[in-house]
């Protein structure tokens, strides 16, 4: 077997991008190059000498360029751009999901004020609004009257950039203090945790407690159902346990796993690193 | 071992380091940045952007 050059895209390089460098130095016949996005001075013309890129940038804007330029020097890519374009947006990913016929929760998408107060209406109290483009539970708005609605919206409208006139806004599914985070790696949903906390948002960026989730027959094929409508890869997807089953919340392209290796005893580097080496060209 | 731009504690790099990783200062708590290996620079970490994330 030939050696694999494989392009590690990153900034910072938090914990999980550690244990993948980690697992790539650990593997014959691969040679790793680290590619810091913020030193990147990219030639449209010219093709690095890497088989494969394998994208951690911390920024998604950043990551989503540069995954677009690298493609089109015909390098394939982990995720690929279009799956990030896909899961770095919410609604995006929302369309994706109703196009797929996955079930996620009852959602609307507002341009205006006075449009975003109708919908929040029409969904009925209490809604979460939520960024297009963010994470980590930040700048989430559970909504629980007009009152709230009509300041919150004010606000995000007059001290926001454009962006956030764009109003995503989620009809609020009681989750009875957690959700679930499952993985997905290729064609597998290889692992899942709940996500446990006494605050509404259940991040463990913003201190949940994570447990480890079975993987059920039915919570492992929603998962390759909400994984195959964003266009696949490698995924982290964020479901609701609700009266009317699971739902799925959101997914992200970028995933973190910092908290899931030990708690659900899956290697999950590992089984990132072996997908990433089975897409190369050769 | 390196020194914390923050507070001056002492901090012990592991074997593995690699340029742009991320630190804990085990006195002050200050979040910091490997900027470089050789020599070994530490800086504050720089804030969240609004695109950050997964």
């Amino acid at each position: 077997m030939g050696s694999i050059t494989v392009g590690f895209l990153h900034s910072l390089v938090r914990r999980e991008e550690k244990l993948l460098i980690g697992e790539f130095n650990q593997r014959r016949n691969v040679n790793l190059v680290l590619i810091d996005d913020r030193r990147l001075c990219f030639d449209l013309k010219h093709r690095p000498e890497v088989d494969v890129i394998v994208e951690r940038s911390i920024n998604h804007s950043r990551a989503l360029h540069a995954l677009r330029l690298y493609q089109g020097l015909g390098i394939p890519c982990v995720n690929s751009y279009d799956v990030s374009l896909t899961c770095g947006d919410k609604i995006l990913t929302a369309a994706a999901l109703q196009d797929h016929g996955v079930a996620q929760p009852d959602l609307r998408i507002a341009f205006t004020i006075e449009s975003a107060l109708k919908a929040i209406e029409e969904l009925g109290y209490p809604v979460v609004l939520k960024p297009a483009v963010g994470s980590w539970g930040r700048l989430l708005s559970r909504v629980n009257d007009r009152d709230a609605a009509e300041t919150i919206l004010e606000h995000k409208a007059v001290l926001g950039s454009y962006h956030h006139s764009i109003f995503f806004i989620q009809k609020y599914i009681d989750k009875r203090g957690r959700d679930i985070r499952a993985f997905v790696v290729g064609n597998d949903c290889i692992a899942a945790i709940y996500r446990s906390s006494t605050h509404w948002i259940t991040n463990t960026a913003r201190g949940a407690t994570a447990s480890c989730c079975p993987v059920t027959p039915e919570l492992g094929e929603l998962c390759l159902s909400a994984a195959k409508a964003v266009g696949g890869g490698v995924l982290a997807i964020d479901l609701f346990e609700s009266t009317d089953g699971f739902l799925v919340n959101e997914v992200n392209y970028t995933m973190e796993f910092r908290n899931s290796i030990d708690t659900t005893g899956i290697h999950i580097p590992g089984k990132v690193v072996d997908h990433v080496l089975s897409c190369t060209n050769g | 071992m390196s020194e914390c731009p923050v507070c001056g504690g002492e901090i012990t790099l592991a074997d593995d380091v690699v340029t742009g990783e991320l630190l804990e200062c085990g006195d002050c708590g200050s979040e910091l940045e490997v900027t470089s290996l050789d020599p070994v620079e530490l800086e504050e970490a720089p804030e969240a952007e609004e695109d950050w994330g997964q």
